[in-house]
């Protein structure tokens, strides 16, 4: 089976997106409407925890950290798969990803906001947050540019504004499209002072391509530096189950995989509320669904190491946590995070289900799940079994409002993605033409000369 | 503000390693602890209280552990085979150990938490954002964080009780971390009254709050550089170093009868603070 029909012609393309910036399916605006009814609930949370004070949140001594620095984990985790699709992807030639590489790094972005939000809402005092940054100011202050934390905020901020460039620098030649189809409104404005007067020339296709291809060179190192500082903030730290070496590759491996998985659910719901069949076709979810399983198996292994080198290091604060991890008061989640990270992307191994849209709706998700729990179970037992006896006995469990906040990033982030799809075509119009050119291309020459070789990877 | 503070004064922001730094000129404040003459009666925590402006939580913040006790007297039951009346509890107070290698003062974004040059692991409630990061690291657990904005809590303080509240300590606002801080308004304090004089504090001069209603004298607080002074003393007779993991004295065959030891030495924070009980095999 094709990635891609060959013969469609470009102004059905063009046709097709620019339709999704019209009339999506009903169950668009459903998911609009829940999106923003779980973003109120956060707010509602939000609002209570800044005006009474972070107690309600039922963190204590000494579970100082709880459900909001590990959704920051996951869903800057969730940011990495769009740079993989979109960045390392593109320099590896590997072209079917050109129809699904822009919500893909849409994803990045949005959920870089989402996990900066949870920075905010972790910190006692929210509004000097600024003490952070390392801003000029007449005491000469500096923040300690030896905290994870500090390299952390810097990382973040640098990741999040090369991602929303690459992404809008991508967009370019397909928001000069939409300035030219749609004729009138705000959205007329919007698309002709963001396609920056593109025309088309052969001087801008150049240039075009030369900057495209610096921003993603610049974006792959960012990618791996970003959650491996993340894992900084726990390796470099001293508690037993976090001063583990091999954290920044682990963490790196899980970010593209809930960033895989995600990419996968996205991807379902796309395909359908913007009637999109025609370009996200099965046989490019089929690629990404194996990526995602190769990206498991690898998270996986990365998994068996950290137990092996902590149960055979002999330090005897590190193992017990992980024999609390295993048998304590979180022993419920963790055993689902092994069930829902390890176990069930064994389902994707099968080929019948890797075309198998509601099967992978389900599997993503629950992958995504199992991945949220890894990071709840990286923070939280630690807390409730490290070094210090004393605090061994308190356990802590996170009320509402954190419990609304977590949920209320979902809407948040489904919000922004769902209003961007809508506002800009989130299928490439002038890659997906690209592709159909270089495979009919490349299929004619296979018919020509009748040569055996494959057309995968033809550019 | 100009890029030559980063470039030049920022290495000095913090101390070199312990172990190869300089000696602390004139004072070191250090602490040793008698856990055998420790009775567990929790006066010291009360007088920490009422000394450094400790808010009063109340039952459900206790239960959620959003306790604020700066000294805590930590109560552990030794499995010994015996049941409650006949089983003894051991004691051990517990506050911030002034690390001279503190895991806290590294990992702090904004730099709130910091070494003093006497010895001390400071924190600048003004500078804290909440992170939370110090308290996170710290082995001890000894970082208190506030919750609630307890001044204007209402039961925190009745009333009637503002009257009570120490003119030399600001009450903290939510959203910060606070800690024992060696009661550090007495020694400034104290450092200013004999400034006037020309010369340093003698030992006993300085007290801190729960050395001074330990009715049993568990508690001594003093300065190590110091050697006439009680504390230096009595690290000296348990022969602990400061500035050593590991103790000369516990490389010795078959071990030493001494006493002394820090809580979570082999961690290598280099604790200020210097607790006295055998350590007994049975213990173990």
């Amino acid at each position: 089976m094709k990635d891609i029909n060959e013969d469609i012609a470009w102004a059905k393309i063009n046709k097709d997106v620019l339709r999704s910036l019209e009339s999506p399916r009903k169950l668009y605006w459903v998911i609009v409407f829940c999106a923003l009814a779980a973003f109120s609930i956060a707010v509602g949370c939000e609002v209570y925890q800044y005006n009474i004070g972070m107690g309600v949140s039922n963190l204590n001594n000494p579970h100082v950290w709880g459900l909001y620095i590990a959704t920051f984990i996951f869903w800057i985790g969730m940011s990495h798969s769009g740079t993989l699709l979109s960045a390392i992807l593109h320099l590896m030639h590997a072209d079917w990803r050109k129809p699904i590489y822009r919500f893909a790094e849409a994803m990045t972005t949005f959920s870089l906001m989402t996990a900066g939000l949870f920075v905010m809402v972790h910190l006692g005092r929210l509004w000097q947050f600024y003490y952070s940054l390392p801003y000029p100011n007449d005491r000469g202050l500096w923040p300690n540019f030896q905290s994870p934390l500090l390299w952390d905020a810097m990382a973040i901020f640098t990741y999040l504004s090369s991602s929303i460039l690459f992404l809008f620098v991508g967009m370019i030649p397909d928001l000069a499209i939409c300035r030219d189809n749609i004729h009138s409104g705000w959205r007329k404005k919007l698309y002709t002072v963001l396609a920056l007067g593109w025309e088309g020339t052969d001087r801008q296709w150049r240039n075009f391509r030369v900057t495209y291809l610096t921003i993603a060179c610049f974006l792959i190192p960012l990618a791996v530096s970003v959650h491996s500082i993340v894992a900084s903030d726990f390796a470099m730290s001293q508690q037993p189950g976090w001063h583990v070496t091999s954290f920044p590759p682990y963490f790196v491996a899980g970010a593209l995989y809930s960033g895989c998985a995600a990419i996968i659910t996205l991807f379902i719901i796309l395909r359908y509320v913007f009637k999109f069949e025609e370009y996200m076709t099965l046989p490019i979810l089929k690629k990404t669904v194996r990526l995602t399983f190769a990206i498991a198996m690898v998270w996986t292994y990365l998994n068996a190491v950290e137990f092996a080198s902590v149960w055979y290091s002999h330090d005897v604060a590190s193992k017990e946590v992980l024999i609390q991890k295993a048998t304590g008061p979180y022993a419920l989640a963790w055993w689902g995070m092994i069930f829902c990270g390890s176990i069930v992307p064994l389902i994707l191994a099968f080929k019948r289900f890797q075309t198998n849209i509601p099967v992978l709706l389900v599997t993503s998700l629950l992958l995504n799940l199992g991945m949220w729990l890894e990071r709840w179970m990286i923070v939280a037992p630690t807390f409730s079994h490290g070094y210090y006896p004393w605090t061994w006995d308190h356990d802590q469990w996170p009320s509402w409002v954190q419990w609304g906040m977590v949920f209320g990033s979902f809407g948040w982030f489904t919000l922004l993605f769902m209003v961007f799809c809508k506002v800009f075509p989130s299928v490439s119009m002038y890659e997906v033409k690209e592709m159909v050119y270089h495979r009919s291309l490349a299929s004619k020459k296979l018919e020509v000369s009748g040569a055996q070789e494959s057309v995968e990877g033809a550019h | 503000m100009s890029v030559s503070n980063l470039l030049e004064n920022w290495a000095e922001f913090r101390h070199t390693h312990p172990v190869n730094d300089v000696p602390h000129d004139p004072y070191k404040w250090a602490m040793s602890i008698d856990l055998d003459a420790c009775t567990g009666c929790n006066a010291c925590s009360v007088a920490c209280y009422a000394e450094n402006n400790i808010p009063v939580v109340g039952r459900d913040k206790f239960q959620h552990g959003q306790v604020m006790h700066w000294m805590r007297i930590e109560r552990y039951w030794p499995e010994d085979g015996r049941d409650f009346p006949d089983q003894g509890a051991t004691f051990l107070p517990m506050m911030c150990q002034q690390c001279e290698a503190a895991p806290c003062e590294t990992v702090c974004p904004v730099g709130a938490t910091n070494h003093t040059a006497d010895g001390l692991n400071s924190q600048a409630y003004n500078r804290c954002v909440g992170s939370r990061y110090c308290s996170a690291n710290c082995p001890f657990k000894v970082r208190y964080f506030n919750w609630y904005d307890y001044p204007t809590t209402e039961n925190v303080w009745p009333a009637e009780m503002t009257q009570q509240l120490n003119p030399d300590i600001t009450l903290r606002s939510k959203g910060v971390m606070e800690k024992c801080t060696f009661c550090v308004q007495r020694i400034r304090a104290g450092e200013r009254a004999v400034k006037n004089e020309g010369r340093i504090l003698r030992d006993g001069e300085v007290q801190t709050a729960c050395q001074q209603v330990c009715p049993s004298g568990a508690i001594t607080f003093g300065n190590l550089v110091d050697p006439e002074s009680k504390v230096h003393q009595k690290w000296k007779a348990q022969r602990v170093e400061l500035n050593a993991d590991e103790q000369e004295k516990d490389k010795e065959e078959g071990g030493t009868d001494l006493r002394g030891y820090r809580i979570l030495e082999e961690l290598r924070p280099y604790p200020s603070v210097m607790y006295m009980e055998r350590v007994r095999e049975s213990a173990i």
